[in-house]
């Protein structure tokens, strides 16, 4: 006993946290006094705004403000409690009507939070012993989920479908030895619409094929694209022209398009009913509070009255795609009709601490001749795959031409001055 | 059994906790009413396989019938035949504030609850014994909703942007400095949802190496942030002081499981007051422990925040501790504050910290601004700081409906779980069949209750909850 006392004397733990440099770049934030909408008062300067993802230019608008207001007054702020407890409003189960009605699919649900919305669905389907095989450019929610869910994760380079056979095949020879094991191990496929992290979209068709030819099941991340792609902004499947019930489970959030807060999960009501008792997200948490829920309806309303919208944003993202090419320094990545581009650095310093230094002057720079941009921003020692340091550039409906024009020049001229 | 109070020195207060014993007979009757149920449940399951009963669940597409099958049949079991049944007990849906009294949409099941169709009634005026409202925040006019509206009508209501590109709007920094004095800490974070918060920053703050030791009562929120953070997980038994103690003799003696080598960290999770059961966690003595074996606290204050306390602190303050001692204080705005989201307090270290590691800071979308006017307004109220009284007479108010509550359960003979002081009330039910029954007699009464059977409690436990809110008056209480 006497022993025992000892080590516990002299244990010493590390401390909880380490330390933090002050001068770490992610320590200091950006202050936005003021609305983030078009121009937004950063750090008290006004500048345009390229850094936000509100690509329909719905942060703004009067109509989804006063419905947002309208809510307020009826219902208060918060829901104080989850769904299954009196925490399911009439709102709700509106919203979760229009968005089924809006994607042409059977059923949505409503999770209050855009990351825990694909975090929880993941592992709801997805148990141990399960294969997911999951692109490497995936974003970090999905990293998130697929780690709750203690499955079997295969990752395959970003885009390429010759690769993901290649994992298929040989999943299929091991099933082949283990028929039994095989008929219970469920598969699925995780991919994004639009890729956060590179811009590009997924080659939808030729999943679809693999998907029958090996029986897999596809999740679709649309978090990017839905709003932006399609003719009217049903996301990647209207933009393929694909059947939307080939699609298992489509996740989006409500954060990007839509300007408002949450996410939801659309698709067959096989599929989507199960998430009302086993997605966690939903289940342990709070609901959506009503007023966002009322603004997202509104949002909805406004995209289905005007489609047009969409061409014009997919014009301008053709208009600063072209622009932005050819700045010496700076290399764009993402497709055309991308409305979040990085920028990033054609020849790396070296190490990426100063890589983002580098790309902390340019973006001072841009600030301070009156464009607001940010650095992607990354955990760096949690995610699988880390892309390049980068700047993000965001197109919205509300920026007019000369402004696209512009932020192109400036950035020129910053990538001049700082990068030679 | 009553649980006898170790180091009574350190409690300033009596400390009364009880739970009952159930009964041998209602725990045999509860056990054969859960046996017939299976059978049954096995018996329709038999008929529909053979057609002779129609299967009415959604099912797999004709494409896609030689996939390997979703779900497992075992999983739904329990799902098809027993949670079917009660089914109208939850998810019920309303349409007005969620105060001390709503109005609820009306809807009947035509086919035992396999479907619902709303008539477009709606019932009005029914008692709310199930929302989280404790100190009545939840309201659609008065000073916070009208702030609240002004900021909408300013900001808007989205954000698009995470906390670290452009989401940190002024309203956000304002925010977190209120929270900092509110709970007498050097410096705070907000987030935007409270299951986040726990899942998003326990794993930013310990890692492999690192031993959590967990209470059995957890949320799932501090589970999944356990699970995902890869640190070794230890289970002590509920408000067990003396399991916790000899969990952590073990771990610093023995070290890692088998490398023999020193721990990293250890970490205590713990919440304020445990939702089901109504108890609250033994602080003074998690704090001698703590600093006797030079370990972290992690408190989750989800529901004693703003319901404990003379002045509404939380369970810091209920027992006259001092909040530097906790290193961890989180909580959500979810439930006193009439709000959304969670929030983490601490040293400025750990904030700065979390600050630049917090998966939530980098990857999601920062809080909508009328949401966080609302929090400002009514951490104002209650602080006192807005120069009414009104906050510390809530705080008193729901401090006299929980006593008067209880008191008068207990006299009426039901078995009631929990704290004296806790606004959480369980009422145990124990068997199946009383769980559907009482939920639809209370509605019938014009009282909305909640009720919660398997698997959110052990099977024979199953229970009514109430939750009592500041805003609820003697005679609502009565009814």
């Amino acid at each position: 006993v006497q022993e025992k006392e000892e080590l516990i004397e002299e244990w010493q733990p590390e401390p909880l946290v380490p330390p933090v440099p002050k001068d770490h770049p992610a320590l200091n934030y950006n202050v936005v006094s003021g609305p983030p909408t078009h121009v937004i008062t950063v750090n008290g300067k006004e500048c345009i705004n390229f850094a936000s993802f509100n690509f329909l230019g719905l942060l703004d608008n009067e109509k989804v403000k006063s419905a947002a207001q309208a809510s307020l007054k009826k219902y208060g702020v918060g829901t104080c409690g989850p769904r299954g407890f009196y925490g399911t409003f009439d709102v709700h189960l509106e919203l979760e009507e229009r968005l089924a009605k809006f994607m042409r699919t059977e059923e949505a649900i409503i999770y209050s939070y855009g990351f825990a919305t694909i975090a929880s669905a993941i592992p709801a389907y997805s148990k141990r012993g399960d294969i997911v095989f999951v692109d490497e450019a995936a974003c970090f929610a999905i990293q998130k989920g697929l780690q709750a869910s203690r499955s079997n994760i295969k990752l395959f380079k970003h885009n390429d479908m010759a690769d993901l056979e290649r994992l298929l095949k040989e999943q299929e020879t091991e099933d082949q030895k283990n028929p039994r094991k095989a008929r219970v191990t469920r598969r699925f496929i995780v991919v994004e619409g639009l890729y956060m992290n590179t811009g590009d979209v997924c080659p939808l068709p030729e999943l679809i094929k693999l998907k029958y030819k090996y029986k897999v099941r596809i999740f679709l991340e649309e978090s990017l694209s839905f709003g932006v792609l399609g003719e009217h902004g049903r996301g990647i499947t209207e933009h393929f022209g694909i059947n939307i019930d080939d699609i298992d489970l489509i996740s989006a959030n409500m954060e990007n398009s839509l300007a408002s807060i949450g996410g939801f999960c659309c698709g067959r009501s096989f599929i989507i009913d199960h998430q009302r008792l086993s997605g966690q997200g939903y289940c342990f948490s709070a609901s959506l509070p009503p007023l966002l829920a009322a603004a997202a309806i509104e949002a909805l309303n406004i995209m289905e009255d005007n489609p047009d919208i969409f061409q014009t944003l997919r014009a301008k993202c053709k208009r600063i795609h072209k622009a932005l090419q050819g700045i010496s320094g700076l290399k764009v990545v993402g497709e055309s009709f991308s409305p979040a581009l990085h920028l990033q650095l054609e020849e790396s310093c070296g190490s990426r601490e100063n890589d983002v230094k580098l790309l902390k002057r340019v973006v001072d720079y841009c600030m301070n001749g009156g464009i607001a941009l940010t650095q992607a921003r990354y955990l760096e020692k949690e995610e699988k795959c880390l892309p390049a340091p980068s700047i993000r550039v965001v197109v919205t409906v509300e920026q007019t031409e000369q402004e696209l024009d512009k932020a192109a020049s400036l950035l020129k001229e910053a990538a001049q001055s700082v990068l030679n | 059994i009553n649980h006898i109070v170790h180091n009574g020195g350190l409690y300033k207060r009596p400390f009364n906790e009880a739970f009952e014993e159930t009964p041998m007979l209602v725990a045999v009757l509860t056990y054969v009413g859960y046996g017939v149920l299976t059978l049954f449940g096995y018996l329709r399951d038999f008929m529909r396989q053979w057609k002779i009963e129609k299967c009415q669940n959604a099912t797999e597409r004709e494409e896609q019938k030689d996939f390997v099958p979703l779900y497992q049949d075992f999983e739904n079991f329990y799902n098809r035949n027993l949670y079917m049944r009660i089914r109208d007990s939850w998810n019920r849906p309303i349409c007005s504030v969620p105060g001390a009294k709503v109005d609820m949409m009306e809807r009947v099941s035509h086919d035992y609850n396999w479907t619902f169709t709303y008539t477009g009634r709606v019932i009005k005026d029914i008692i709310n014994m199930g929302s989280y409202n404790y100190l009545g925040f939840a309201q659609n006019a008065g000073t916070c909703q009208e702030a609240a509206a002004k900021v909408l009508s300013q900001y808007g209501a989205g954000v698009c942007s995470t906390r670290q590109e452009m989401g940190n709007l002024d309203k956000h920094e304002e925010l977190e400095k209120l929270v900092a004095r509110f709970l007498g800490v050097e410096s705070a974070m907000a987030y935007g949802m409270g299951f986040a918060t726990n899942s998003m920053n326990i794993p930013a703050l310990v890692g492999k190496g690192c031993l959590i030791l967990s209470d059995e009562l957890n949320h799932a929120s501090l589970v999944l942030g356990a699970r995902l953070s890869g640190a070794t997980i230890r289970i002590f038994k509920h408000n067990n002081m003396q399991s916790l103690e000899k969990l952590l003799k073990d771990a610093i003696v023995h070290g890692q499981p088998r490398t023999r080598r020193p721990w990293k960290k250890i970490l205590i999770l713990v919440e304020g007051i445990y939702s089901m059961e109504g108890s609250i966690v033994r602080l003074p003595e998690v704090i001698a422990l703590k600093k006797k074996y030079k370990s972290y606290l992690y408190l989750d204050e989800a529901h004693s925040i703003g319901a404990l306390g003379p002045t509404g602190r939380g369970v810091v303050e209920y027992f006259g501790l001092n909040p530097e001692d906790v290193d961890v204080m989180m909580g959500t705005f979810t439930k006193s504050f009439g709000a959304a989201g969670g929030y983490i307090g601490g040293k400025k270290e750990l904030i700065d910290y979390l600050r630049t590691y917090s998966h939530s800071a980098v990857y999601a979308t920062s809080m909508s601004p009328p949401v966080v006017e609302q929090i400002i307004t009514s951490m104002k109220c209650i602080m006192g700081e807005d120069g009414t009284t009104v906050g510390k007479a809530r705080v008193q108010q729901l401090a006299e409906n929980t006593r008067y509550f209880r008191r008068r359960l207990k006299e009426m003979g039901f078995i009631i779980y929990g704290n004296e002081d806790s606004p959480v009330v369980p009422l145990m039910l124990y068997m199946p069949a009383k769980i559907g029954a009482f939920g639809r007699e209370m509605l019938k009464r014009n009282i909305g209750v909640v009720v919660v059977g398997f698997p959110a409690t052990p099977i024979i436990e199953s229970r009514a909850r109430f939750c009592l809110s500041a805003a609820h008056t003697k005679e609502m209480l009565d009814t």
